[in-house]
C-alpha cells in the first residue's frame, strides 16, 4: 500500500535526516515504527504526509508510492484526500475548539454535508469522548486529549493512519486503553496503521511487522516475534538483558554492538 | 431625557458601524494573528467604490452594494496572494509592518483616483427622520444598526457551525496540525482577508451614506483599535459589544462633557482595558493545562 523507497529528506538544505530510508506498510496491517530519540521517525512520517515543507525539509531522493502514486511532490491537503492521515507527536488538539469542533475539523476534507454518523463511530470508540463534546479541548486531561487527536483522524476516514507516539506522556493503564482501541479500528474499520513509538514492548505486542531506525535508515526489520529474540532488540529497546548471570565488563562495553548499527 | 435617549441612538449605531469594521479586524487576528493595520483603509476603499457606483456611474444601490462586495472580495484575495503569500513562515511582525505600508498605497490609490476633497454623496439608503420615545434619528442610523445585528449573527453561525469557519478557528489555534488534517492554511487567509474586506466595505458604505465620502474615513481604522482591544482581540462577540460601549462613550461625553473630549476618551479606555484586562472583555486566555 505505501512503500517507501530510498528516501533521502535534507532540512534547511544542509542536515542530512534520512539517508536512504526504504520500507513498506502492506494494506491492513499494523506495522510499527521503532527508533530512539532522533532516529528520523518523525521526519519519516512528515515526508509522508508532506508536513516537510513548513519546516524547510524536503525529500532530495528516493521515492514515496501510496496505492500505485507518487505522493512525495503532493500538497499535504491533496495526500490527506488520498487517505492518509497523520497524529502528529504531542496531541496537537486546537486547544480553544470544543471537542465536537475538533472533530469536525478533522473530517474537513469529507465530502458529506452530514458528518453526524461520523462523529458517533468516533464516540463509539471513545466514549469519554461524548461526555466531553461541548468542552474546549484545552481543558482536557492529556489521555483524552490523544483520544481526540485519534478521533480527530477517524472522522476522515483515512486509509491509512499515521500514530506518531501516542503513548507519550501518558499513564501506563492509557497506554494500554488506546493501543487496544487502535488495534478495534485496525480490525473493524480496515485502517491500515503504521504505529510510531519509542516503547518497544508495547508495539511488538500489536504490530504484524515491524522496523527498527538508526540515524536516518532502517537497520533491522522483522515480525514481532523474530525481533523479540533478536538479542541487540532485548538490550536497547526491551532493556532484557539475560538476568542472574554475571556481566563482565565486556560485556557492558555495548556501544561496540551498537556502533556496528550506526555505521 | 430627550437627549439621553438621541445621544444613546447616535452612539449605537455609530458603534454598530465601528462594530463592523472591527468584525473584519478580528477575523485576520483570530485566522492568521496578525494585527491588520489597513483595515480603516479597506473601509474608506468601500466608501469610495460605493460612492462611484451610484454617484458616479448612477447604478441603483441594489446593484452597486452587490458590486462594491464583489470588489472588495477581490481586494481581499489579491492582499492575500500578492502580500501575504510570500510571507508566509516569516515572523509575524513583518506582515504586520506590511500592512501598514499596505494602508499607505490603499489610501494613496484612492487619493489619486478620487481626490483630497470630501465629496457629499446622494443617500441611498432611506434616511427620513424616524421618531422614537420623543428622540428623532434617521433611518439610515437605524438601518445601520440592523445590518450590524445581521452580520453577528451570521459570523456567529459561520464561525460554530460551518466546517469552513471551524477550520479557520482551528489554523488559528495551530496552523501545522490544521495543515495535516488537509485544511489549506492558504486558502483559510483568502477567505479571511476577503470577508474582512467585504465588512468593511459594508462599514464603508453606511458611513459615506450618513456623512459622505472623504479621506479622514481611514480615520475609522484608528477607532478599531480601543473596540477591538476592550472587546478582546480575537473575540466576534467582544467586537461587536466593544463597538457599542465605544460608540455609546463618544456619544455621551460629546453630549454632556463636550466636543473633542470625545476623541480621546476611546483611548483613554483602552488604556485602563489593558492595565486590568490585557485580553479584553471577551478575549482568550491563554490556556495553560497543570
Amino acid at each position: 500500500m505505501l512503500t517507501l523507497n530510498n528516501v533521502e529528506v535534507i532540512y534547511n538544505d544542509v542536515i542530512l535526516v534520512l539517508k536512504g530510508m526504504s520500507m513498506e506498510v502492506p494494506e491492513g496491517k499494523i506495522v510499527g515504527l521503532l527508533g530512539s530519540n532522533g532516529a528520523g521517525k518523525s521526519t519519516t512520517l512528515k515526508a509522508i504526509s508532506g508536513l516537510l515543507k513548513p519546516e524547510d525539509g524536503e525529500v532530495t531522493d528516493g521515492s514515496i508510492e501510496f496505492m500505485g502514486q507518487e505522493i512525495h511532490h503532493m500538497d499535504a491537503a491533496d495526500i490527506v484526500r488520498l487517505g492518509i492521515f497523520q497524529v502528529m507527536e504531542g496531541r496537537r488538539v486546537f486547544e480553544h475548539l470544543t471537542t465536537e469542533e475538533n472533530l469536525i475539523a478533522g473530517g474537513y476534507t469529507r465530502r458529506e454535508m452530514n458528518l453526524k454518523p461520523d462523529l458517533e463511530m468516533v464516540y463509539h470508540y471513545f466514549p469519554r469522548l461524548k461526555e466531553r463534546r461541548h468542552q474546549i479541548a484545552g481543558y482536557l486531561s492529556g489521555g483524552e486529549q490523544q483520544m481526540l487527536a485519534i478521533g480527530r483522524a477517524l472522522m476522515a476516514k483515512p486509509k491509512l493512519m499515521m500514530l506518531d507516539e501516542p503513548s507519550l506522556g501518558l499513564a501506563p493503564l492509557l497506554v494500554m486503553e488506546i493501543f487496544e482501541i487502535i488495534q478495534r479500528i485496525n480490525k473493524e474499520q480496515g485502517t491500515t496503521i503504521l504505529l510510531v513509538e519509542q516503547n518497544a514492548n508495547l508495539t511488538l505486542a500489536v504490530a504484524d511487522y515491524a522496523y527498527i531506525m538508526e540515524n536516518g535508515r532502517i537497520v533491522l526489520e522483522g515480525k514481532p516475534e523474530d525481533l523479540r529474540e533478536n538479542a541487540d532488540v532485548r538490550e536497547f529497546y526491551l532493556g532484557l538483558t539475560e538476568v542472574g548471570q554475571r556481566k563482565s565488563y565486556r560485556d557492558v562495553k555495548h556501544y561496540k554492538r551498537r556502533k556496528r548499527w550506526l555505521s | 431625557m430627550d437627549l439621553f435617549i438621541q445621544l444613546t441612538l447616535t452612539g449605537l449605531t455609530n458603534g454598530a458601524i465601528l462594530a463592523l469594521a472591527a468584525l473584519g479586524f478580528v477575523l485576520i487576528y483570530k485566522s492568521s494573528d496578525v494585527i491588520n493595520f489597513a483595515q480603516g483603509e479597506f473601509l474608506l476603499v468601500g466608501a469610495y467604490v460605493i460612492f462611484a457606483m451610484i454617484a458616479q456611474v448612477g447604478l441603483h444601490w441594489t446593484i452597486g452594494m452587490v458590486l462594491t462586495l464583489l470588489i472588495a472580495v477581490l481586494l481581499g484575495v489579491l492582499v492575500e496572494r500578492l502580500v501575504l503569500r510570500p510571507l508566509i513562515g516569516e515572523p509575524i511582525i513583518s506582515v504586520i509592518m506590511v500592512t501598514i505600508g499596505l494602508s499607505s498605497l490603499l489610501r494613496a490609490i484612492v487619493s489619486t483616483i478620487w481626490g483630497n476633497q470630501p465629496k457629499s454623496f446622494p443617500p441611498f439608503i432611506p434616511s427620513q427622520p424616524i421618531n422614537i420615545l420623543g428622540a428623532t434619528v434617521g433611518a439610515d442610523r437605524l438601518w445601520a444598526l440592523v445590518i450590524a445585528a445581521v452580520m453577528l449573527v451570521l459570523f456567529n453561525f459561520f464561525f460554530t457551525r460551518s466546517r469552513e469557519g471551524i477550520a479557520m478557528r482551528a489554523v488559528a489555534d495551530d496552523q501545522q496540525a490544521a495543515l495535516s488534517m488537509g485544511i489549506s492554511v492558504k486558502k483559510i487567509f483568502a477567505w479571511a482577508w476577503s470577508i474582512a474586506a467585504a465588512t468593511a466595505a459594508i462599514g464603508g458604505a453606511l458611513v459615506a451614506n450618513i456623512v459622505g465620502v472623504g479621506p479622514e474615513l481611514a480615520g475609522f481604522g484608528l477607532r478599531v483599535f480601543p473596540v477591538v482591544i476592550l472587546g478582546g482581540l480575537d473575540s466576534i462577540p467582544g467586537a461587536i459589544v466593544g463597538g457599542i460601549i465605544i460608540g455609546l462613550l463618544e456619544a455621551y461625553t460629546g453630549g454632556y462633557i463636550g466636543q473633542g473630549l470625545n476623541q480621546v476618551l476611546p483611548f483613554i479606555v483602552l488604556i485602563i482595558i489593558l492595565m486590568i484586562r490585557p485580553y479584553g472583555l471577551f478575549g482568550q486566555e491563554i490556556i495553560e493545562r497543570v
